[in-house]
């Protein structure tokens, strides 16, 4: 794959979207515009939302929409270089100098050089969409790094001086906003935040996903979810909750539960807080029905 | 800043504890921006000139957008620029959709955004929007965005509260002045610590550092001279302090502060919040290292001074805005207040649950516990004991310094202790 291949994929947000939908994800109008600009510019695009909205899908999707294999770099507090860039393989540069005895041997091959995420896409852009997922769990420090690389896509070796990349790879960052990222990194990205898909929407999303589900389950999965997602909860249901959800009622009413019952069972894949679940359990028959319409 | 040439300005004339050239000079600083942005913003000047008629409502919507507070950089106006072109544009509504993407308003303005969108490329009446009044508790974040609210140091509201709330006997305050220095000195190294995935490098205890090992060795010919080693680094852990400010604790709320503004100037590791009717978060106002403006700042940022109590709503609150309640997990968490919930303290419960689930230890300090005929015996106090790793005296100054630099120090469980005392 080139880049002229990427440009050709994106020709118009409205072809994004229709390729996306290829690659079984639903973008809205936004998103596919943010996904359009992002390659168009080159520049990294930063996707924010909460939990389980699909940020981490959208990035796959991407990457199979330009026919790349997707690099995932999950952050976590402490997250360091060695993780993020690279690492010798010093085991094999001890037994390689053994080997060597007294002949001339260059211990900073290429051999003994274990690349990590951020150096696997620098050596081939062309061939890989870059992932850093939950950014906001990493801490200040990595960030810098991080936007040293986004600025340059460069990496300095100090035994083997700088590499850099071929061409401006593709770069998805995604944040589920516990924590405000720094200025300097959201100036610097194509921005995007994903919200909750509407009722239609996510009836679409979810008779794409699940295995088979009948349209109207779907319908009444969506509407359900949409009026739980209202209410005060520790842990509003994501997408994935939603799919799974029809799946489980879908499953359930097969084995010979009736249609509000097989809903109300299966709730444990939906809503996963034991306060939440109290919370919600009285009204959750009417809900049930409400959406069945 | 007139002020400061005047010879007669109120600065100089101010009696200031803690070195009065201090805070002038960092007012000064404070003041200098509208100077050094003249410079800046000629040649964007110069630039409108070259550019096309058709690219002006594009910068001006960017200049637009800054003066209403929002931090859009001259890259971002560029990148919206570009991406406009990109998109054709064939309506508003990818010129709508490009600003979004490149100038990437934050999503809790996203409305306020709109609004400025529509007046600016439409020509609607400016639409000013408020903050929506929701029945839901207000959250409110310093987040140290408007710098230029130095201002409000001078304000009457600050004057006002400080003096009114001196009642302390020279003497004492003077003890109380020591007391906060030893506890701002003392507070780095006294908090809870815990073991970082960083490594450091060290001398002793520690596994192989083979990168440094490996170096040594090519370096010294072959010869291992002695092993060098990393071990995992510790790192303090955070402290969040929520002082209560409603009228129940009105004593003790400016003792309070001075001893959170303290925790601010010891570590940067500390987050301090308010609470009362609402939830504010004051860590920002207090970094200004000049107590009384520091105060005066965080007192005119708090709106519910004095009044009610919702303790219970406000810690959901804190906690369902999923960026505070980061700033508690694996924390200290230290709760200041007399826990004096009117009405059903289920929500109270609820919270206090959660809170204890996400922090290293929860502690609550009440002015009520500094007499010795108290006992945790109303019912709010009751259901949360359980949830409380430590329930403190919190009257006086010295106990409660005492108690925060103590939190690294294990401690029997506070329904322990109280169930030992009745």
């Amino acid at each position: 794959m080139s880049g002229a291949n990427a440009e050709t994929v994106a020709m118009s947000p409205e072809a994004v979207a229709q390729h996306l939908a290829g690659s079984r994800y639903l973008a809205d109008e936004s998103l596919a515009t943010a996904i359009f600009l992002a390659i168009r510019m080159g520049k990294p695009l930063l996707l924010e939302g909460a939990p389980g909205v699909g940020k981490t899908e959208a990035a796959k999707a991407v990457a199979t929409l330009l026919g790349r294999d997707l690099v995932r770099l999950q952050c976590y507090e402490g997250i360091d270089a060695a993780h993020a860039l690279y690492e010798w393989n010093y085991q094999r540069q001890l037994l390689a100098i053994r080997h060597a005895g007294e002949q001339d041997i260059d211990i900073y091959d290429d051999r003994f050089l274990i690349a990590r995420p951020l150096l696997q896409v620098l050596r081939a852009p062309q061939q890989r969409v870059l992932l850093v997922d939950e950014i906001d769990r990493s801490d200040h420090e990595f960030e810098a790094l991080l936007l040293e690389f986004l600025s340059d896509f460069q990496i300095s070796i100090p035994e083997r001086g700088t590499i850099r990349a071929a061409a401006q790879p593709i770069v998805i960052l995604t944040s589920n906003r516990t924590r405000e990222l720094a200025e300097a990194l959201r100036r610097r990205c194509v921005y995007h935040w994903i919200g909750y898909p509407d009722a239609e929407r996510e009836a679409a999303i979810i008779m794409l996903r699940a295995g088979d589900v009948a349209q109207a389950t779907a319908r009444a999965v969506a509407a359900a979810v949409q009026t739980i997602r209202a209410r005060p909860l520790a842990k509003p249901p994501g997408i994935a909750e939603a799919v799974e959800w029809a799946n489980a009622a879908t499953i359930l009413e097969k084995g010979g539960s009736p249609w509000p019952e097989a809903f109300r069972r299966a709730i444990g894949v939906l809503i996963k807080d034991e306060e939440d679940l109290t919370y919600i359990a009285p009204e959750l028959g009417r809900i049930v029905e409400e959406a069945l319409g | 800043m007139g002020d400061l040439n005047d010879p007669f300005s109120p600065f100089t004339g101010r009696r200031c504890p803690e070195g009065e050239d201090e805070g002038q000079r960092h007012r000064g600083q404070k003041v200098a921006p509208p100077l050094t942005c003249l410079p800046a913003s000629s040649p964007r000047e110069r630039g409108e000139e070259s550019l096309p008629r058709a690219a002006q409502p594009f910068l001006h919507f960017g200049r637009l957008l800054r003066r209403y507070g929002f931090a859009v950089a001259p890259e971002q106006v560029s990148g919206f620029m570009q991406a406009v072109t990109l998109l054709g544009p064939r309506s508003m509504g990818d010129i709508r959709q490009a600003a979004l993407a490149t100038l990437a308003p934050p999503p809790d303005r996203r409305e306020e955004f709109e609004a400025h969108f529509q007046s600016h490329f439409y020509g609607s009446t400016p639409a000013m929007v408020e903050g929506d009044p929701d029945e839901e508790t207000r959250v409110k974040d310093d987040g140290g965005a408007d710098d230029d609210r130095m201002e409000v140091e001078q304000s009457q509201e600050g004057g006002e509260l400080s003096s009114a709330r001196e009642q302390l006997s020279l003497r004492e305050f003077e003890r109380d002045e020591d007391r906060l220095t030893a506890f701002r000195c003392g507070l780095s190294s006294a908090l809870p610590s815990r073991r970082s995935f960083r490594t450091v490098r060290t001398h002793s205890r520690g596994k192989l550092d083979l990168r440094r090992s490996l170096r040594e060795i090519v370096s010294a010919d072959g010869d291992v001279p002695s092993p060098l080693l990393r071990r995992r680094q510790t790192v303090a852990r955070k402290l969040l302090l929520l002082i209560d400010v409603s009228g129940s604790m009105k004593l003790h709320t400016a003792d309070y502060l001075k001893l959170a503004h303290a925790a601010v100037q010891g570590t940067d590791r500390a987050e301090i919040f308010t609470f009362g009717t609402r939830l504010t978060r004051i860590t920002s106002a207090l970094r200004l290292r000049d107590r009384d403006q520091a105060l005066a700042r965080a007192a005119a940022q708090v709106d519910d001074w004095d009044g009610g109590t919702r303790m219970g709503p406000t810690l959901l609150a804190f906690l369902s805005v999923p960026r505070f309640s980061s700033f508690a997990r694996g924390a200290a968490v230290v709760i200041l207040s007399d826990a004096l919930e009117r009405g059903d303290h289920a929500e109270l419960e609820m919270a206090m649950r959660r809170l204890s689930a996400r922090a290293f230890r929860l502690s609550l300090a009440t002015p009520l516990a500094g007499d010795p005929r108290f006992r945790p015996e109303t019912a709010a106090l009751r259901a949360i004991l359980p949830d409380l790793d430590d329930l403190v005296d919190g009257s006086s100054l010295a106990g409660l310094g005492d108690f925060i630099l103590s939190l690294a120090r294990p401690a029997p469980h506070a329904a322990t202790i109280w169930k030992r005392v009745s």
